[in-house]
């Protein structure tokens, strides 16, 4: 079992009565990339300023490293946070920035020197100590802003979308460059994001947040494959998401259907006969057949094909539903217009009852 | 968009005649043979001498930059720790402290130099260097609280936390990293303190005292009694001075819009 | 503990000087314009309302009208002056706006006396004005250029003016080029950019510069004394005279409260049009 750095109990914010982070409980250990995902405004920044003592919760506790610190003031905490807007001092030169923390716990000027210098080397930028943030670029300034949070040697460093200010090609380096840096330095991340790319490909677990709660904790490939809600299903990654009733059952299994069409086996006890619920199937997981196969398959017409390169999505007309499919390179045959039949394997069917949503 | 530049020229040109007009001709008196301000018959410097034997007139010139001196500095420092508490401080009669702090600005001058007046009077405070200090410094703050004010505005909203993040507490935040911010607000309130405190008639003539005269309220008594010229010389001397400071901040202001290509 | 003194030293001053020196004084003010005033110049601590009474007095409504006409004409000269002289400025370049700039408020770094001195010297009956024209033979009798209505509206346009150019100037700067752009890329001339863009997006900075013009031009007595030549009268020398010649505080606090009474009106209306006091910096 990993040790828990930070822990959140019972944790709850209201602003102005209005309740914001409704009673969470989440643990968060030693060394991991965690990810929080989830829409603007579903309280994701909330928890991360608690965590750093920027705000208080109004319920509940927060500890790091088994202290409780849900009365300590920011500054004594050991967590650092980086800013969205990078809040770099604007009138102090990248040095001054940087060694800004350790001058506010008196360390002395020559130990400041090398760990600054330390720090620069870490984020590539040595040679920009006398710059001033003006003099910087969008990407360079963040690694400023990294190198300050870092310097104090934090036992969680907290990430308040770090990259959005950026474009995309950069955003993609500086991801690369935030999971090298998480792994030499072995210190835990939480990194806020409402951008499930960002999510899965940098992140040890995700939290996904939604409307306050913790929708789903994992790692990226278990919530990606099974997520706990359809809201985790269809904000993490692409899906389709498909009506259907359950109509009859036997003993063990009962069918499936996808409007009057189509029926499927499915067997899990969790539904009777005549609910509504939800099927969902990532677009990688369906394939295609010019010829009907026995169960899970539906007829459509292929409506639009676009290839990037290394895909190609086929967007495909199911009863005047489109349908996307993901095909691998350009390795298909099928032009716009194309009739054809969908198929899927039962372990990528995700089913939810309209009652399981809120 | 195509613009009339032959009469935008002219325009510009009168108002400015127009701005500059009275104080050239002091200057231009200033150096005047003849006694009468009227015409000039002869260059001389010998006012510039009068006016250093005129002790008077230094009086109220020492007094003049004492006041302003001092009430800008006191002002400066209560308007920048007000600006910055009124932001970041919720307290009960805040809303009431906003907009009393808008009736200096907005009143006439005169109801604020009464009841100024008034309320020494009633406290049985004697007019004098101090009580005409601290009327400057009543209808200062205000000024320096809005100008604090929009540098507070555009000081990056994080700055603060990140600050308090890495360790710093809120003595050291204001001192390292809010009042660096403020700076060019702070300066430019400073500026506007001095040069209203400068500026002033109304309010000083109502409280100041026997042993406070100040320029104004000295040519004031002579405008009506028959001005000499070394007043002439004096009040060039002072434009030599102010536009000596003004000729650095410009100086300085110019060539940082030059650098940041506004 | 140490958060709580921080509170308290952010917060203290402003709360103990804006009680102390804008909200007492005027509640002050207030009180003894109720009072009666003694023969000695004292006050008795009585209630009255006579003052207020004595205010619709013929002598003092003349004069209340004199001054609201006077502020009214000043203000309106100021707008006409500025407003041509503030487009002019945005037509020129950043670096040469902001020299202009700062020279018009250049004189205004001297004394506002000095400078009304200054007129003295250029506009009296023997002043600079009169012998340059009559020098030239262009009037064979000297002007009568001040201690007349004419002088008292020259010496406050001039003092007031740079109130009326600053808020308009940067109220017309802060115009988006592209804005007049499009204004004229979508066929307007000239006249119609200027009334159905620059106008309407200048108006709170007009009436910000209106209120800063008009209300100081009801009180600034000395450029009455100085350029009117003790004839004439406006409120602000009639709450002079009550406080330090007739020694009548009651009264004059009452005339004050009555100024301030305008003033509070026109800032109403103001706020109520959407006006922001921040603006009136």
């Amino acid at each position: 079992m990993k040790r828990v750095i930070v822990r959140l109990e019972d944790f709850g914010k209201s602003f102005f009565k209005k309740e914001v982070i409704k009673h969470i409980n989440l643990d968060i250990y030693e060394n991991e990339f965690i990810t929080l995902l989830g829409s603007s405004g579903c309280g994701k920044t909330t928890i991360l300023r608690s965590i750093s003592g920027l705000d208080k919760p109004t319920t509940g506790k927060v500890y790091i490293d088994e202290v409780d610190v849900t009365d300590m003031d920011p500054t004594k905490r050991e967590v650092n946070t980086i800013f969205q807007n990078y809040a770099l001092f604007p009138l102090m030169t990248v040095y001054d920035n940087i060694a800004f923390g350790l001058r506010m716990k008196k360390v002395d000027e020559e130990e400041i020197k090398t760990r600054v210098n330390e720090m620069l080397e870490l984020v590539h930028l040595t040679g920009y100590e006398k710059r001033f943030p003006r003099e910087l670029s969008g990407g360079e300034a963040q690694r400023v802003s990294l190198a300050r949070g870092l310097i104090n040697r934090p036992k969680v460093l907290l990430l308040d979308e770090p990259l959005s200010a950026l474009d995309l090609k950069l955003r993609k380096e500086m991801q690369i460059e935030l999971k090298r840096l998480q792994r030499k330095l072995k210190i835990t991340f939480i990194y806020v994001t409402h951008d499930q790319d960002e999510a899965l490909s940098m992140s040890n677990r995700i939290a996904v947040v939604r409307g306050g709660k913790i929708e789903q904790v994992g790692t990226p490939s278990y919530v990606y494959d099974h997520p706990s809600t359809l809201y985790v299903a269809t904000f993490v990654g692409e899906a389709n998401v498909f009506d259907a009733e359950v109509k009859k059952i036997n003993k063990e299994k009962k069918l499936l259907y996808l409007g009057d069409n189509f029926v499927s086996k499915y067997s899990k006890n969790k539904y009777s006969e005549g609910d509504k619920v939800k099927v969902v199937i990532r677009p990688e997981n369906i394939k295609i057949s010019r010829t009907l196969k026995k169960e899970n398959s539906l007829k459509g017409v292929v409506d639009e094909l676009i290839y990037d390169g290394s895909n190609t999505k086929l967007m495909v007309d199911v009863d005047g539903m489109i349908v996307k499919v993901l095909v691998f390179g350009n390795d298909h045959s099928y032009e716009v217009g194309d009739k054809l039949y969908l198929y899927w394997d039962n372990v990528d069917m995700n089913v939810f009852g309209e009652k399981d949503e809120r | 968009m195509k613009n009339n530049k032959v009469l935008d020229n002219i325009w510009l040109t009168l108002v400015f005649i127009f701005l500059f007009l009275p104080i050239a001709i002091l200057i231009i008196f200033s150096f005047n043979k003849s006694r009468l301000n009227i015409m000039f018959t002869g260059f001389t410097l010998d006012w510039y001498k009068e006016l250093f034997n005129n002790s008077v007139l230094l009086e109220a010139l020492i007094n003049t930059l004492i006041v302003a001196v001092i009430s800008t500095v006191i002002s400066t420092v209560i308007g920048t720790i007000s600006a910055y508490g009124l932001k970041k401080y919720d307290f009960k009669g805040k809303k009431l402290i906003n907009e009393l702090l808008y009736i200096p600005i907005v009143i006439p001058e005169i109801v604020l130099g009464i009841s100024l007046l008034c309320i020494y009077s009633f406290m049985k405070l004697e007019l004098g260097m101090f009580s005409l200090i601290l009327s400057h410094i009543a209808f200062s703050i205000p000024f320096v609280i809005i100008n604090v004010n929009s540098a507070i505005e555009s000081m990056s909203a994080n700055l603060e936390e990140a600050a308090a993040d890495l360790g710093a507490s809120k003595f050291k935040t204001f001192f390292h990293v809010v009042l660096p911010s403020l700076m060019p607000g702070i300066v430019s309130g400073a500026g506007l303190a001095f040069t209203l405190s400068l500026d002033d008639v109304v309010i000083s003539y109502f409280t100041a005292g026997p042993d406070s005269n100040t320029l104004p309220l000295q040519i004031f008594s002579m405008i009506k009694s028959g001005v000499t010229p070394d007043v002439n010389a004096l009040i060039t001397v002072l434009l030599l001075m102010i536009f000596t400071g003004i000729f650095i901040y410009m100086s300085i202001s110019l060539r940082r819009i030059k650098r940041e290509g506004v | 503990m140490k958060d709580k003194l921080h509170k308290w030293l952010f917060t203290l001053p402003v709360t103990i000087y804006s009680i102390l020196l804008i909200l007492l004084p005027l509640v002050y003010i207030f009180i003894i314009s109720f009072f009666k005033s003694d023969s000695y110049g004292g006050m008795i601590t009585t209630f009255t309302l006579s003052n207020y009474i004595q205010l619709f007095d013929m002598v003092y409504m003349r004069i209340f009208m004199q001054s609201i006409i006077i502020a009214l004409v000043v203000t309106f000269i100021c707008i006409l002056i500025a407003y041509p002289f503030v487009l002019a400025i945005t037509h020129k370049n950043a670096r040469i706006q902001k020299i202009l700039i700062t020279l018009v408020m250049v004189p205004f770094l001297t004394n506002s006396l000095i400078r009304m001195y200054g007129f003295v010297v250029l506009l009296r009956k023997s002043g600079v004005v009169n012998t340059f024209l009559l020098g030239l033979g262009l009037t064979n009798n000297p002007l009568k250029l001040m201690y007349n209505n004419l002088g008292i509206i020259i010496g406050m346009v001039y003092t007031l003016l740079p109130f009326m150019i600053l808020p308009l100037y940067s109220s017309v700067s802060s115009i988006n080029k592209s804005l007049l752009e499009a204004a004229c890329d979508l066929g307007a001339n000239k006249r119609k950019t200027f009334f159905r863009v620059i106008l309407p997006f200048t108006k709170p900075a007009l009436f910000n510069g209106s209120l800063m013009v008009f209300t100081p031009a009801l009180g600034y007595f000395f450029i009455v004394d100085v350029l009117g030549g003790g004839k004439i009268m406006i409120l602000g020398n009639l709450i002079k005279n009550q406080f330090l010649t007739a020694r009548n505080w009651p009264f004059g606090a009452s005339i004050s409260v009555f100024l301030l009474l305008i003033t509070f009106i026109i800032i109403g209306i103001y706020r109520k049009t959407g006006g922001k006091l921040e603006d009136l910096g």
